[in-house]
């Protein structure tokens, strides 16, 4: 009935994850196959994982622009930003270096969340506001920076209206109005798109999540460059130069650096590629639904996003509608129930209510195809002309 | 059929859901976020959510949330709230199953194009010529017929109740049968939005109490309170006043925020008043004899039905403003109102 096979699904949905890239499964199968050994051990087992994993460092920081010391492997994206937030946060507190926290308001949960924590400890935290085209503003408001602010965070590329930020501005601006903070940047939706290692050369810390681009789900990185100082997480058997315990994950790591490679190799030409599905995908949708409107300020946006509203559908019947017809995609971000929550990047952006609760999030990715483009504007327009004949009105 | 089922994380939708999928319905399942308060004791907690989609996924049929809170809170908590405030007694569920699951996800179900909405109430249906008729469900101790009361033929004719000819047993053989985790989950029996023994609480914090005086039947002050929405007629235990003998809330008077009290004899009343009268399919002959029933699982009364005023064969004590008096011939649901002040 209602389900479909995997052959017959079009995912537009490619900034909730992705599939494993072939790079990342072949780097992963022998550590699963053969190296099982613990990389914190003394013997020639140990010895043999150690290796893959410091491979692995190497070449994440080349690809990051950092030394490979200033890379913490993490379970993930979320784990990144919280060690991120809440480690550089309380190491401030403990030097009396302020305990003010910056963030913009359209940041991801992980960083939200972990600020929102931090301030029931005591924290001040202050929200950054945004363009109504999905662009942070640090600058106007007076008092948001300040001597006390011990930690920014403002994200490279936002995972829902899928904005880059003008991160250079960002860092020059903490720089000088707030000296003595550290810079975070939550960069896991920026591996496809953007040259991270040029791009948030400014910052203090960075984060990136495997899954994202081809990697694993549950492996991650926080780049923490030079003394940043944490205070860690996870405390345990001192891995990670102390700031992140528990022993590796490692094929995981193995599988995020090699899929992190093919990301920046192929990353221009996919860009281009992906760019003119996205250029078909959105006017294919405006020819069939005039009064669509698009979310995000397209000059800043990366190449794979669609954020797109219908006026007067409500996306989560519309979602369900795409899914039975074997279109995935997504509105908003999803709770932990998995109901629809009004997106908070699209009210921090000025959206009305109304708007963001008809808004839906085509995402494309390494994977994505003309068919899927095709497929896509086919539903969507066959479901949006459905909803909007209204039958019980 | 391409049928939404409405799937609360309990046992009974769980096997509505496997019913309709056996009988080779297109089937989906749909769970409705309804609250995003703190309570979360009913249909809206995360882990009711997780055992809805598990469920689903072991039936193999879709499962979508769909976030309703807004209509919710409009059409559910705040007349709940207000309902309070003039000193009745409202009935949420009622109001969830009118405006919620027989309005806004009915609606939201055809213009998706579904056939039909389908829950886990435990009532029957039968067509008999172009009319649908309800009855109570087999398990005549969970029968919901009662809170559906306003379900017209419009909504009766794109809804289904596939667990109504079973017992409660029944279903939970069937889920046993099927591996599903809800088989052996207990009923949640609370107001969904508020905690369990919260509601005191729960109207406070909502500033719908108003102290005042609670008297007796000719005036004379007993005693004050904090506020007459923790008061509902008919209310025998908890009045705050000792007297000596049994004493009832005979009455809540919202503009002089007075409570009183009285004697069972004086809470006996020969007719009670209904206000918004709902039929299943039509009025029942004048002077038809029919049953009566005045609370969820209350017992039933005989009477007449003669306009907008129930007419009792006994005396019955008042019906609390704001309680369903919902009216049946036999087993069959004829229709309901609201018990009027």
């Amino acid at each position: 009935m209602s389900e479909h096979a995997p052959g017959d699904l079009a995912c537009l949905d490619y900034a909730a994850t992705t599939p494993l890239r072939p790079e990342a499964l072949a780097a992963m199968e022998p550590v699963w196959r053969e190296n099982f050994g613990n990389p914190s051990g003394t013997h020639e087992i140990a010895r043999r994982a150690k290796t893959i994993i410091e491979e692995a460092r190497e070449q994440v920081a080349a690809d990051l622009g950092c030394e490979p010391r200033e890379v913490v492997f993490t379970g993930g994206g979320s784990e990144a930003d919280n060690l991120a937030l809440k480690g550089a946060a309380w190491a401030a507190r403990e030097q009396g270096r302020g305990e003010v926290i910056v963030v913009s308001a359209f940041e991801h949960h992980a960083v939200l969340d972990a600020a929102e924590r931090l301030s029931r400890g005591g924290f001040e935290v202050r929200h950054a506001p945004v363009s109504a085209g999905g662009v942070v503003d640090l600058d106007a408001p007076v008092d948001l920076l300040d001597d006390r602010t011990s930690v920014v965070s403002v994200m490279l590329v936002n995972n829902e209206v899928g904005t880059i930020q003008p991160f250079d501005e960002v860092a020059t601006l903490v720089r000088e109005r707030a000296p003595r903070a550290v810079l975070h940047t939550d960069a896991v939706q920026a591996p496809q798109w953007c040259d991270v290692a040029g791009a948030t050369a400014g910052a203090d810390l960075v984060a990136v999540s495997a899954h994202k681009f081809g990697g694993p789900k549950g492996t991650g990185a926080l780049v923490v460059r030079g003394s940043t100082r944490l205070v860690p997480l996870v405390d345990g058997g001192g891995q990670e130069m102390g700031r992140r315990s528990g022993t590796h994950n490692v094929a995981g790591i193995a599988g995020l650096a090699a899929a992190l490679r093919a990301t920046a190799e192929g990353r221009e030409q996919e860009a281009t590629r992906i760019g003119s599905l996205r250029d078909r995908l959105a006017k294919g949708i405006t020819e069939a639904i005039p009064d669509a409107c698009f979310n995000g300020d397209r000059a800043f946006q990366t190449a794979g996003i669609c954020h797109v509203g219908f006026p007067g559908v409500e996306a989560e019947t519309l979602l369900l509608m795409l899914d039975r017809d074997g279109v995935c995609a997504a509105a908003g971000s999803s709770c932990q129930s998995g109901s629809t929550e009004p997106s908070h990047v699209l009210l921090a952006m000025g959206v009305p209510r109304a708007e963001a609760l008809s808004s839906i999030r085509l995402t494309l990715g390494w994977p994505s195809t003309d068919a899927d483009v095709d497929r896509a504007l086919e539903v969507i327009s066959a479901a949006v002309e459905r909803l909007r004949a209204r039958p019980t009105r | 059929m391409r049928v939404l089922v409405a799937m609360s994380g309990g046992v009974d939708s769980s096997v509505a859901a496997a019913l309709l999928r056996d009988e080779g319905h297109d089937a989906v399942g749909v769970t409705l976020k309804l609250w995003g308060g703190e309570s979360d004791s009913g249909c809206c907690s995360v882990s009711d959510v997780e055992d809805a989609r598990r469920v689903a996924a072991q039936l193999g049929i879709a499962h979508y949330v769909f976030n309703l809170t807004d209509d919710f809170t409009a059409s559910v908590v705040d007349p709940y709230l207000a309902d309070h405030a003039w000193g009745r007694t409202p009935n949420p569920c009622v109001e969830c199953n009118r405006s919620i699951k027989f309005g806004r996800l009915l609606e939201r179900a055809i213009d998706m194009g579904f056939d039909a909405v389908a829950t886990g109430h435990h009532v029957r249906v039968r067509d008999e010529g172009a009319a649908r008729r309800l009855l109570r469900g087999s398990d005549a101790a969970k029968d919901q017929s009662y809170v559906l009361y306003m379900l017209g033929q419009p909504e009766l004719s794109r809804s289904l109740f596939p667990i109504g000819e079973l017992t409660k047993d029944e279903v939970r053989r069937v889920a046993a049968d099927l591996g599903l985790r809800t088989a052996a989950k207990a009923e949640s029996m609370d107001v969904c939005f508020i905690k369990r023994g919260d509601r005191s609480r729960f109207l406070a914090d909502h500033q719908v109490f108003r102290p005042g005086v609670i008297a007796d039947v000719s005036g004379h002050p007993l005693g004050t309170h904090e506020g007459f929405a923790r008061f509902t007629v008919g209310q025998r235990r908890g009045v705050g006043v000792a007297t000596g003998e049994r004493r009832y809330v005979v009455a809540v008077d919202a503009p002089t925020a007075t409570v009183t009290l009285g004697s069972r004899d004086d809470l006996l009343r020969e007719t009670a008043p209904v206000e918004q009268l709902r039929f299943v399919h039509e009025p029942p002959p004048p002077g038809e004899p029919l049953t009566f029933q005045t609370r969820a699982h209350g017992a039933l009364a005989p009477g007449v039905l003669d306009g907008e005023t129930v007419v009792w064969n006994e005396p019955q004590p008042r019906v609390a403003p704001g309680q369903v008096i919902a009216w049946y011939r036999g087993d069959e649901l004829l229709g309901g109102g609201i018990a009027a002040p």
